[in-house]
């Protein structure tokens, strides 16, 4: 069913100095704190990691709760602040299907999509022969995804300890370890272009609308990146 | 707070499983040697890179109570520490948060 050589290679592939575990480690004790404050008891705080597994969603629930919006206004700003994983899905999985694969792994495991999952999928995957990619991605995502349930445990419980100086602390360190993996993607020229115009457009549409900024500014840096990339390789 | 946390945390996922799942239904369709997949690859960056940028510049939470320069400053001293040491994750990221910590607590 699951080939355990490449699940197993795909685990512990996020060991070691590149490793993302600090990062999203830290930003899941992060939540774990943040959730207990909230009110959600331990199990909640699990089973909320555990299903949702998407940092930046997790903070809009929190926010939207804090503020008592309605089931609808919770649903759509979750969905706008994750929309980003639909074209990152588009990105991955095309180069982890194969024919062998039956169908249901691939509706599972995109679930294991984040940011962090991705960009070492993204870096490693040229390694991996094309049918044990999906398997070696199963690995990578169960690993990465015990990390952030692991570490919500850890916020809930030290949360007591957790001052507000320690918790800005955690909070930097999840965008500062994305902007350092981003730099380490920049092979190509079209994916440099996609990046730091992102980075630019993205802030800039917040001006224009702080709920849609993400998805604007990311669909008019993308498009014009993809175009520019096409015309520098012919 | 009206509605029950477990709900909450049913609705919140469903609303992220939701993109993963037409990014799935749209994958089966599309190459990876094809121009669509590059466009996606294009967007799925520069989305991220929107998200970053933002998540620095207009902050929600904790980071919001600090002062915009010193959010600046310590982000690029922390992307010039990631090429002194040969573009190494940890030393970064691990340098972003004491130094944070630290000016969030004496400033």
């Amino acid at each position: 069913m699951i080939d355990s050589k490449y699940f197993i290679k795909g685990f512990v592939s996020i060991k070691g100095v590149g490793s993302p575990a600090i990062a999203l480690g830290a930003s899941f004790i992060a939540i774990g704190a943040l959730l207990k404050n909230l009110g959600f008891s331990i199990q909640e705080s699990i089973f909320s990691t555990f299903l949702t597994y998407a940092l930046p969603g997790s903070l809009v629930m929190a926010e939207s709760m804090f503020i008592g919006a309605s089931l609808i206004n919770i649903f759509v700003a979750v969905w706008l602040v994750n929309a980003r994983l639909y074209p990152m899905t588009v990105a991955l999985m095309p180069l982890l299907m194969h024919e062998d694969q039956p169908k249901w792994k691939y509706y599972l495991s995109c679930h294991f999509i984040a940011v962090s999952s991705w960009l070492i999928m993204k870096e490693k995957y040229k390694k991996i022969e094309r049918e044990n990619r999906l398997d070696f991605w199963i690995g990578i995502g169960t690993a990465t995804w015990s990390v952030a349930i692991v570490s919500t445990v850890i916020g809930y419980i030290a949360s007591d300890f957790l001052n507000k100086d320690i918790l800005i602390g955690l909070a930097i360190i999840n965008p500062v370890y994305f902007i350092c993996m981003m730099l380490g993607a920049m092979e190509t020229a079209q994916i440099s272009c996609s990046i730091i115009l992102g980075t630019i457009l993205g802030p800039t549409f917040y001006f224009i609308s702080p709920e849609w900024c993400i998805l604007y500014g990311g669909f008019v840096a993308g498009t014009i990146a993809y175009f520019y990339g096409e015309k520098n390789a012919k | 707070m009206q509605n029950s946390i477990l709900i909450i945390i049913l609705i919140t996922s469903l609303a992220t499983y939701l993109s993963r799942f037409l990014g799935v239904v749209s994958s089966e369709k599309i190459k990876d040697t094809s121009k669509m997949f590059r466009w996606f690859n294009c967007l799925a960056y520069s989305t991220l890179a929107a998200l970053i940028a933002r998540m620095i510049i207009f902050p929600s939470g904790a980071l919001s109570e600090i002062d915009y320069i010193i959010r600046f400053v310590v982000v690029i001293l922390s992307i010039s520490l990631f090429y002194l040491s040969k573009k190494n994750l940890v030393y970064p990221t691990i340098f972003s948060a004491i130094m944070l910590s630290f000016l969030s607590s004496y400033l």
